[in-house]
C-alpha cells in the first residue's frame, strides 16, 4: 500500500481549559473512505478541525502527504488540497449558491465540466443558483456545503457529519456523491453517526475514544462484528 | 440505497411582511423625504434643505464604508477611523492651497484638476497611514474590543497631536474652487454647486462599491468573510491580506470624506474627523455593522434628518441623529439591514 495521505501523530488539542484530544494516532489511506466513529464529544469534530488547522495542535504531528503541516496557516492547508465540510456547514447565507460555489474554487473559476457533474449529481442547486444559500432548506445547504468544498478538485475531504437530520432521499444522493468524489482518486475522512451510511462508504475506520483513536481497522470487520461495536461505542450500532 | 426521488424542491411563499422587511430600511429614505416636505411647507426650502441633506449624508457615508467592513470583517472597533478624515482633509486642503493658480481662476478644468490632485493626494496619504496604523496598532490588539477601543483612541490622538505638530495648532479656513463657489438657482431653489457635486461623488462610489462587492472575486469574498471569516479561511483565502486591503481603502476613503468634509465646511482643524465619528458611529450602527448598503442608507437618514430639524426646530437638531439612532435600534436592535454572523 502507497503511503497513506494523512497522518497523525500523538496529537494533543485543548479548547479553553478542556484537554479534548488526548493523544490521537490515525493513518488516513489514500484514496479510500475511512469513517471516524464513536460517541458524542469524544473529539471526532475536533480532530477534524486540529487537522484543518481551526484548533491549534498543542503537541503532536500532522503529516499530510508526507510533509509537516502542524504549523501551517488555515489558508495553506486548504490550498494544499484539503477540502473541509464544517459540522455546521458553513453556508455563506447571503450570497446566492452560484456565489458559494465560486468561492469553493480558490484557483480560478468553476470548471464548467465539474460544474456539470456537481449539478447533476445535486440537482437542487442547480435550482436555485441564483437564489441566496440562506433560503436553501436544510439538506439543500448541506449539499451546497460539500459540493461548494468540491467546487475544485482537492486531495482529501474532511467532512463532518454530512448526513445529520437529512431525509433518507437526501442521505443516498449525498452517498452516491461521495461514492462518485472517491472514484475520481480522492481520500476522504468522514465523521459519520449513520451507521448504514458509514457501512456503505466506508473502507477503514477509526473509532475514537476519551480523545484517543482505540480502535482502527476494516470498515467491514466492525460492520460485522456486533460484539467489537458493543466493546468500542457501547452500544451495537445496528440498533440504530 | 435508492436514489433520490424526483421532485421540484420550492420555496414557501414569502409572506408580505416577510417581502417588505428587507426593503422597508430603502423606503425609509423616500418616506423622510416626504415627510419633510409635508413639515416644511415650502417647496424651495425643502428642495435646498433635501440637496443640502443628501450631500451631508453622502460624505458621512464615504466616511463611514470602510469603518463598517472594517468592523465586520475582523470585529475590529477603530475608534480611530476619524484620524484618517482630519488627516485626509489637512493634506487635500495643502494640496488645493499649494495650487492657489488653479483654484483661484474660474476654469473649471483647472479646478476640478486641483480639487482632482488634493483627492489623490489625501488619500494615498491617508491609505499607506491606514497600513501602518492597521500593523503597528490594531494587529496587536485582534479580538480584544476593550483593548481596541483604548489603543485606536491614543493613537487618534497621537495623530491629532501630530497634525497640530505639522500644519500648527490653528484651524485653516479654505474657500471653494471658483466654479464650485455659488448656488444653481431651479424652481425657485437655490442649490449650491458644492453640495449637488458631493451627492454625485457618493452615489458615484456607492454604486462602484456595489460592483465590487457584488460583481468581483474579492467582493465575494469580503461579503463572505463578514459573515463567516473561519470558513473563508478553510476555503484557501488568506482573510488577514484581504483585511489589510479593506482597512487601507477604508482610510483612503476617510480621507476622501475629509477633503470633501474640508470644502464643505470652507474650514479645517485637527479634531474635525473626531467630531465627526459621533455621526459616523452612528450610521454604521443604525445601518447594521458590516453592511455597506446599510451605512448608506443610514447616512442619507441621517444627513436628511440633520437638516430638516435644523431648519424646523433648530433647539432639536443636536438630539435629532441620537433619537433617530434610538428609534431604528427600538425598532431592530441589530440595526436596519443586519449582517447575519454565522457563530
Amino acid at each position: 500500500m502507497s503511503e497513506p495521505i494523512l497522518t497523525l501523530n500523538n496529537l494533543y488539542t485543548d479548547i479553553a481549559q478542556y484537554h479534548i484530544l488526548q493523544g490521537v494516532d490515525l493513518q488516513v489511506p489514500r484514496g479510500q473512505v475511512t469513517m471516524l466513529l464513536g460517541r458524542n464529544g469524544v473529539g471526532k469534530t475536533t480532530t477534524l478541525k486540529t487537522i484543518m488547522g481551526q484548533w491549534t495542535a498543542k503537541s503532536g504531528v500532522i503529516l499530510y502527504n508526507g510533509q509537516d503541516m502542524t504549523q501551517m496557516p488555515v489558508s495553506a492547508r486548504a490550498r494544499a488540497g484539503v477540502g473541509f465540510v464544517p459540522e455546521d456547514m458553513g453556508i455563506f447565507r447571503d450570497l446566492t449558491v452560484e456565489e458559494n460555489m465560486i468561492l469553493g474554487c480558490t484557483s480560478g473559476p468553476l470548471d464548467p465540466k465539474r460544474k456539470d457533474w456537481l449539478l447533476g449529481a445535486f440537482p437542487a442547486l442547480g435550482t436555485f443558483w441564483h437564489s441566496e444559500a440562506g433560503n436553501l432548506s436544510g439538506g439543500q445547504k448541506q449539499m451546497l456545503s460539500i459540493a461548494r468544498a468540491m467546487a475544485e478538485e482537492r486531495q482529501l475531504y474532511l467532512i463532518d457529519e454530512p448526513t445529520k437530520g437529512l431525509a433518507p432521499a437526501i442521505v443516498s444522493t449525498m452517498a452516491q456523491a461521495l461514492r462518485e468524489l472517491k472514484a475520481q482518486g480522492a481520500s476522504i475522512l468522514l465523521v459519520e453517526q449513520n451507521f448504514s451510511v458509514a457501512k456503505a462508504l466506508g473502507d477503514t475506520a477509526a473509532v475514537m475514544d476519551d480523545g484517543r483513536v482505540i480502535w482502527n481497522g476494516d470498515m467491514a470487520e466492525l460492520a460485522t462484528n456486533s460484539d467489537l461495536q458493543e466493546r468500542l461505542m457501547g452500544l451495537s450500532m445496528e440498533a440504530h | 440505497m435508492t436514489a433520490a426521488p424526483d421532485h421540484k424542491p420550492t420555496f414557501a411563499a414569502l409572506s408580505l411582511s416577510e417581502r417588505l422587511d428587507k426593503a422597508l430600511p430603502v423606503l425609509l429614505v423616500p418616506l423622510l423625504v416626504v415627510l419633510g416636505f409635508l413639515a416644511i411647507g415650502t417647496p424651495s426650502s425643502w428642495m435646498t434643505l433635501t440637496v443640502s441633506g443628501l450631500a451631508m449624508g453622502m460624505m458621512i457615508f464615504i466616511m463611514a464604508s470602510g469603518l463598517t467592513l472594517v468592523f465586520g470583517l475582523m470585529d475590529v472597533i477603530n475608534f480611530g477611523h476619524g484620524a484618517f478624515v482630519s488627516v485626509g482633509a489637512f493634506v487635500g486642503v495643502s494640496v488645493l492651497i499649494a495650487l492657489g493658480d488653479w483654484t483661484g481662476t474660474a476654469s473649471l478644468l483647472l479646478n476640478m484638476s486641483a480639487v482632482f490632485l488634493a483627492v489623490v493626494a489625501a488619500m494615498m496619504v491617508t491609505g499607506i497611514m491606514g497600513w501602518g496604523f492597521e500593523r503597528i496598532i490594531v494587529k496587536p490588539v485582534y479580538g480584544a474590543h476593550l483593548k481596541q477601543i483604548l489603543v485606536t483612541v491614543g493613537g487618534l490622538i497621537v495623530v491629532e497631536q501630530l497634525i497640530h505638530v505639522v500644519w500648527g495648532p490653528d484651524e485653516i479656513y479654505i474657500t471653494r474652487p471658483e466654479t464650485l463657489k455659488g448656488a444653481i438657482t431651479f424652481a425657485g431653489a437655490a442649490m449650491e454647486k458644492y453640495r449637488l457635486l458631493a451627492v454625485a461623488i457618493g452615489l458615484v462610489l456607492f454604486i462602484a462599491m456595489r460592483m465590487v462587492l457584488r460583481r468581483t472575486k474579492i467582493g465575494l469574498i469580503v461579503r463572505a468573510g463578514v459573515e463567516n471569516g473561519p470558513m473563508v479561511e478553510a476555503l484557501g483565502y488568506r482573510l488577514r491580506m484581504v483585511f489589510i486591503g479593506v482597512f487601507v481603502a477604508g482610510s483612503a476613503l476617510a480621507g476622501l470624506g475629509g477633503v470633501m468634509w474640508g470644502l464643505y465646511q470652507e474650514v479645517i482643524t485637527a479634531g474635525m474627523g473626531e467630531k465627526m465619528m459621533v455621526l459616523v458611529f452612528i450610521v454604521a450602527i443604525i445601518g447594521g455593522l458590516g453592511s455597506v448598503e446599510g451605512a448608506f442608507i443610514g447616512a442619507l437618514l441621517v444627513g436628511l434628518m440633520q437638516n430638516y430639524v435644523a431648519f424646523l426646530e433648530p433647539k432639536l437638531a443636536l438630539v435629532s441623529n441620537i433619537a433617530l439612532m434610538t428609534a431604528i435600534l427600538m425598532w431592530r436592535p441589530q440595526g436596519m439591514l443586519p449582517v447575519v454572523k454565522a457563530k
